[in-house]
């Protein structure tokens, strides 16, 4: 069973990348980033190897060891999603002992760049403990379980969290609970880093004592066992290891039951869910225009992938305040309402084969354009303005909010424009509606993740003149140059917007089958 | 103002007993608004009586594979025309290319002497679809996706609103009116897709396996919809791989396979005196004799 799931694996990775050359594009870049990434970590196995400081080599493996297994455990949560190409979801019609897709899925996950990456740079750093040959063996062994740990981590948390999130009603509250939760932990973590990390604190003496925390977790013994070994505590080693080894088979059982669950419930099959009435329909005019946007905006309550993609956005301005950074925050303030606006640029992929009804019917394209653009307005910009204000008083530049709100609406407004062109040009790889939110497509991103760049450089170029305006205000605190960038935001957004609108709607006029078609061959 | 195609009739009661829009009275015949170019009507046998729809030379390929290969097709205003075929024949592309959805790579599509693809937007709403294998947008309650597909149509509200009451009787889903359309069974989603194409009362039906995952019940009360659509003057397409059913329920008939049609016409035509199944079975070919699979019988084990 394992051999035949690692076998599929390998079988749908060989299809996808016959499938289409930019697929290929992906994999040989995803591999460039591998061999990027683990020339760097040979780099610093070897320094570590070269060093005699046994205290250091401890310190680093344990915190770069512990990095790396919550990354596994995380990121999927919040960045990239794990791939769902084997979900267990498509399993649930065969016999299969749950304990052997266990087996097979875990090894599974491994196979691609991360996975070996990980496996390589784990092996590879036993090397450093190569005076005491004895304990390279033992580095190995708690290395590989850490692996598993991560692995099985981030699985677990992830079936977990999947099949809560499949509930429809549970799915919109408990996705904004963890992220607020997340938002708390972070902002924690950085309060107490920042606060220990005042001047003349002593970074290694901090790094040791972090270690030492981390070397009695799950995440952190695996490194710090080879170490104690190396210095002869063979007992404390023991213990590190079957911490380890205690956590693998909770986070295994954990595992079992999220998967067992989610294999007798596959699909949402809960209550079904409704509403009464006809909603936004019925309070919007009864248009094309007002059709589209009441739909949009009826999604925007009820599709969780809208939520996520905007939730996290303001986090990150206010977590770099968190740590301390005053008002550097502010640079990044046109960065997240040019993100904020640029979620639409997945609108038309997010619909997926739903498309069709906007290509049956006699509708504008401009109409789809700005239907769009008004639903997402109506969300986001209250979310940039006040995420503008809390910002400009938190950091003290209350004098400054004209000038922020320019450039914070302008770019939103920038951004919306330059999507609706995007929207309309370039399918992106989305999850569909009702798909994990936690799960990514494979491969086959290239060209959106340059169409994205383009897209964003675009956006940044259009969005200049309030910017310099913007810096020249709050770097010389001139109330005229401030009021004068807001002025100059909202022209300059508002024309961006109704340009990019236009020629969006031109675009769909013409490309619309085309772009069904684009989405029916992608999902 | 927005181009309308004006297709909306008065509601009428039919033998079902609800009130579902009418299709255009007959009297629709003659060109109107931009007449059809001169130079597409010439070659047409009956140039005063457009086909409800008429293709012309449609190809199609995607990649090395050619869905389809030069479909020539009439179908006639007030028929009911059934489109049958085996799997992988060509019929979703077919039907997908003549409503506006999929670009072909070459050929005509006039509907009621109109082409489709030289002047989509006013064209479109002549025609109602339900297409297979797409998705609907589920997260809108069953009344709420009615009511967006009457006004990306261009119906005013009051229309919408009567409509979406008379159509959600008609295809019984009234009591699942505020469940979100994700949570439809396959028979109900086609139900309320099928609602959703015919919110416009368009002149031409197009629908691709509109029986499928359908109760008995229900695909009966579809087909004495369709059967008074088509008497009031409505042209329905349906595509189906149940022989027995369109025998039944068509006018028309056309059997397509690898991209191209075999035969077309009448059902009386096409059948020749033999059943439509024997018959599709003689065009089409590739039964496969033999005793089946051995292994496969439960005493086997």
């Amino acid at each position: 069973m394992v051999e035949h799931l690692v076998r599929l694996k390998l079988t749908l990775l060989r299809n996808g990348l016959r499938r289409s050359p930019w697929q290929i594009v992906g994999m040989v870049v995803g591999a460039l980033y591998g061999v990027m990434a683990l020339i760097g970590v040979g780099v610093g196995i070897v320094a570590l190897a070269l060093s005699t400081d046994a205290s250091l080599r401890r310190a680093v493996l344990v915190v770069g060891g512990s990095a790396v297994v919550l990354g596994w455990a995380v990121l999927p949560m919040i960045a990239f999603g794990v791939d769902a190409t084997l979900d267990p979801a498509r399993f649930v019609t065969f016999p299969v002992p749950t304990r052997r897709l266990l087996a097979g899925l875990g090894l599974a996950a491994l196979i691609g760049v991360p996975g070996v990456v990980t496996v390589l740079g784990v092996l590879g750093a036993s090397v450093v403990w190569w005076r005491e040959p004895v304990v390279v063996p033992v580095a190995m062994l708690t290395g590989l379980l850490a692996v598993a740990v991560a692995v099985v981590a981030s699985r677990a948390t992830t079936t977990t969290l999947a099949s809560v999130l499949s509930g429809r009603r549970t799915r919109e509250a408990s996705a904004f609970a963890f992220l607020v939760l997340l938002a708390a932990a972070y902002l924690g973590f950085g309060r107490l880093t920042t606060g220990g990390l005042g001047p003349g604190t002593d970074l290694r003496g901090l790094l040791s004592g972090v270690a030492d925390v981390l070397g009695w977790t799950p995440v952190g013994a695996a490194w710090a066992a080879p170490a104690d070994a190396a210095a002869g505590a063979w007992g404390t080693a023991v213990l590190r290891t079957l911490v380890l080894v205690a956590s693998l088979a909770a986070l295994l059982v954990w595992w079992d039951r999220a998967m067992a669950r989610a294999l007798v419930r596959p699909a949402s099959k809960d209550a079904a869910a409704g509403a009464h009435g006809l909603g936004m329909f019925a309070r919007l005019p009864a248009t094309p225009l007002g059709a589209v946007t009441a739909r949009c905006l009826t999604y925007w309550r009820r599709d969780p992938r809208y939520i996520l993609a905007v939730a996290a956005v303001p986090l990150v301005p206010i977590a770099m305040y968190a740590f301390g950074s005053g008002s550097t925050a502010l640079w990044f303030l046109p960065m997240m309402t040019g993100i904020l606006g640029w979620s639409i640029a997945a609108d038309t992929s997010s619909d997926g084969t739903a498309f069709w009804a906007h290509v049956a019917a006699p509708l504008r394209g401009v109409d789809d354009r700005l239907g769009r653009a008004i639903a997402a307005g109506l969300v986001l910009v209250p979310l940039a303005a006040l995420l503008v204000v809390v910002l400009g008083v938190l950091t003290g530049h209350a004098d400054d909010l004209p000038a922020l709100l320019g450039v914070g609406l302008g770019t939103l407004g920038v951004s919306l424009g330059v999507a609706s062109v995007m929207s309309a040009l370039v399918v992106m790889r989305v999850q569909q509606s009702g798909e994990n939110v936690f799960g990514t497509r494979q491969g086959g991103s290239v060209v959106s993740v340059l169409s994205q760049l383009v897209g964003m450089l675009a956006v940044l170029g259009l969005s200049s003149p309030v910017l310099g305006l913007c810096v020249l205000a709050v770097v010389r605190h001139s109330a005229v140059l401030g009021w004068s960038a807001l002025v100059v935001g909202l022209a300059l957004g508002a024309t961006v917007l109704t340009v990019g609108v236009r020629w969006g709607g031109r675009l769909l006029d013409r490309r619309a089958p085309v772009i069904l078609q684009e989405i029916v061959s992608m999902v | 103002m927005r181009p309308k195609a004006d297709v909306r009739g008065p509601g009428g009661f039919y033998c079902v007993g609800v009130n579902v829009p009418e299709p255009p009275p007959p009297a629709r015949q003659e060109p109107y608004g931009q007449a059809p170019a001169p130079a597409r009507q010439t070659h047409a046998p009956q140039p005063d009586v457009p086909e409800a729809l008429r293709l012309r030379g449609l190809w199609k390929s995607f990649g090395p594979k050619t869905a389809v290969a030069g479909v020539d097709l009439d179908v006639p205003r007030g028929s009911f025309y059934g489109l049958v075929g085996p799997n992988g024949a060509g019929k979703t592309t077919t039907l997908s290319i003549s409503t506006g959805l999929l670009v072909p790579d070459a050929g005509q599509v006039l509907v009621h002497g109109r082409d489709l693809w030289a002047a989509p937007q006013q064209v479109k709403g002549m025609l109602g679809i339900l297409p297979d294998g797409l998705r609907l947008f589920d997260r809108l309650t069953g009344a709420q996706l009615i009511t967006y597909a009457g006004l990306l149509q261009g119906l005013d509200r009051e229309t919408v609103v009567s409509r979406t009451e008379d159509l959600l009787r008609a295809v019984d889903l009234v009591a699942d009116r505020d469940t979100l359309v994700v949570d439809y069974s396959a028979g109900m989603s086609k139900k309320i897709a099928l609602a959703c194409a015919l919110v416009h009362a368009p002149s031409l039906l197009v629908l691709d396996e509109p029986f499928e995952a359908v109760d008995p019940i229900s695909a009966a009360n579809i087909r004495d919809l369709l059967g008074s659509y088509v008497a009031s003057g409505g042209t329905v397409i349906v595509s189906s791989h149940v022989m027995d059913l369109v025998q039944r329920m068509c006018s028309h008939v056309a059997v397509i396979a690898a991209g191209r049609v075999l035969a077309a016409g009448t059902v009386e035509d096409v059948r020749a005196g033999a059943s439509l199944e024997d018959r599709f079975v003689e065009l089409v070919g590739g039964r496969v004799a033999g005793e089946g699979l051995a292994w496969l019988s439960t005493s086997s084990d």
